[in-house]
């Protein structure tokens, strides 16, 4: 008995434990950061807390009725019971009914007027626009700007800085996806043929995990990325490093290094800006050392993952587009170091 | 009595609609895992010494076999060599497969042949007037989808191997429908 009442105090605990985790955390929308999710999380604490309270309210109504029935089952059912219980009984129904009524038009309410700040004023958030492009299975992001020389493309990493709003118009490449960042703002589709807009805004500085939300095909799971919001000047050098042409390769290894992306298989999909690479179906790869992930937030962007990747990615992600490759291993040595040579 | 022959017929009433809707049901998994997906791919048959551009072979054994194409078999390997044929832009002169700078690939005439190996050689090695070689450029799996694809624009494949739709709007119908030619050889490449 003792053995048992220890056991459920324990799962007990590993409940209130596993509930307080979910408090905090980089992909969670109970944790906003940014006045969008935090529209959100209060409707969905709102809910939460009336919908608990009618569980409970409902529950010891079941179980007052429960303990309160007449066992005995030879007493003949009274086919029309008194008037003045019966009149106390339908006073309670009404009172039910008018009190649920009144709870959905609240949620109602609640949730459309959630729904219309998401929306609000968005042809005045003009502090910056970023756009993406969903791919099977990863995130073209694009940086426009009046300025030509500005503009460039990154893939699966998003830097964003804090206190601002920020536009995002998105596109789907090839079928629906859903870019949804919980802790910073609701889902929105990405559909091809036609561009959505919604925005966004980080008050505190951060990484941020974001996800695909509408199923995409095989590897939809492992289509993540990461939202880092920093200060203005973070934000402002990040920028810079990004735009113009990659950084030429200064090693003997790196040189062989880019000599093999240009003569082998990766130059028909990828492009390195300053380089004759300049296909557009797989990621940019111009700043590719200075993303902290690769293979959409699927992997860390270490040497040997670089490696394993290009050698037989389909091992990481099946199904995606990129083939094995059967470089030879001090060809795949150099290819590595040149690519971890562009930050 | 009346009343226990009529439940039974009920139950075997039942039964009979259970059978009905249940057996077209299991009849749908005969669909199920039609063909395997493979995603890491073998080292390949071809090799592109295999290939002869002409009947006249010297010494006695005669012609090489014909390579066989396992991607001509499966239905993912067509598919996955048109959208290829896209992304490498094979589009830009093949047109589809209409022809235009480069010579139409869904008739009946064949420059250098009409066999997976004939094809495969002029993807790899490439061709006089234009033709590139993409040795190296793409790997060797992508070359045989691409091979299976392109005898598929001519019905040369089986209708369930071929691919069934396009992505886009598209010019021509699917693979699946194109009627089958019967390949000729058709002379020197044009000038």
């Amino acid at each position: 008995m003792i053995d048992m009442r220890n056991t459920t105090l324990k799962m007990c605990a590993l409940a209130f434990v596993l509930c307080c985790s979910s408090c905090g955390g980089i992909h969670n929308a109970l944790n906003p950061s940014g006045p969008q999710a935090h529209n959100l999380s209060r409707l969905w604490w709102l809910m939460f807390i009336v919908c608990s309270a009618v569980f409970v309210i409902v529950m010891i109504a079941v179980f007052l009725s429960l303990r309160n029935r007449t066992g005995d089952s030879q007493v003949t059912p009274q086919i029309e019971p008194p008037r003045e219980q019966e009149r106390k009984r339908s006073n309670v129904v009404v009172t039910a009914v008018t009190i649920t009524v009144v709870i959905l038009f609240v949620f109602l309410i609640a949730s459309f007027s959630a729904g219309r700040s998401m929306t609000a004023g968005l042809e005045h958030k003009n502090g910056l626009t970023v756009e993406i492009t969903g791919h099977q299975w990863w995130w073209e992001v694009r940086y426009p700007d009046a300025s030509a020389n500005n503009i460039f493309t990154t893939a699966n990493e998003i830097h964003i800085p804090i206190g601002v709003p920020v536009t995002f118009s998105l596109k789907g490449g090839d079928v629906i996806h859903s870019f949804w960042v919980p802790n910073l703002a609701g889902k929105k589709d990405l559909i091809p043929g036609k561009i959505n807009t919604m925005w966004l805004q980080a008050d505190k500085p951060g990484v941020y995990r974001g996800q695909c939300a509408e199923y995409c095909g095989l590897q939809h799971a492992r289509m993540a990325l990461w939202i880092v919001a920093e200060p203005q000047e973070q934000f402002n050098a990040w920028r810079q490093s990004q735009t113009g042409t990659s950084i030429p390769p200064s090693s003997d290894s790196q040189k062989r290094g880019q000599q093999v992306f240009l003569t082998s298989t990766c130059v028909m999909c990828h492009a390195i800006n300053g380089t004759p690479a300049g296909s557009n179906i797989g990621p940019n790869l111009t700043h590719v050392a200075s993303r902290n992930m690769i293979a959409a937030a699927t992997l860390v962007n270490t040497r040997e993952h670089l490696a394993q990747w290009i050698r037989d990615s389909q091992t990481f992600k099946p199904g995606n587009k990129m083939p094995q490759n059967n470089l030879s291993d001090a060809d795949l040595n150099s290819l590595v170091d040149y690519l971890q040579s562009l930050k | 009595m009346f009343k226990k022959t009529s439940g039974r017929r009920q139950r075997f009433a039942a039964l009979r609609l259970c059978v009905k809707i249940f057996i077209p049901c299991l009849l749908l998994f005969v669909a199920c895992k039609r063909e395997q997906r493979q995603f890491t791919q073998p080292p390949s048959t071809f090799k592109s010494y295999d290939v002869t551009m002409s009947d006249i072979h010297p010494g006695s054994p005669g012609l090489p076999q014909p390579v066989q194409n396992p991607s001509d078999q499966r239905a993912f390997d067509t598919n996955e060599g048109k959208r290829l044929f896209t992304q490498y832009n094979c589009s830009g002169c093949h047109f589809n497969g209409g022809g235009g700078i480069g010579p139409p690939l869904m008739d009946e005439k064949w420059i250098y042949g009409e066999n997976p190996e004939n094809i495969y050689s002029t993807i790899v090695e490439g061709r006089p007037n234009g033709m590139p070689s993409f040795r190296y450029k793409i790997p060797d799996n992508q070359v045989r989808e691409l091979v299976a694809y392109v005898r598929s624009m001519s019905g040369q494949l089986r209708k369930d191997v071929a691919p069934t739709r396009n992505d886009d709007m598209n010019a021509h119908r699917s693979e699946e429908r194109t009627k089958r030619e019967t390949p000729q050889r058709s002379g020197p490449p044009p000038q």
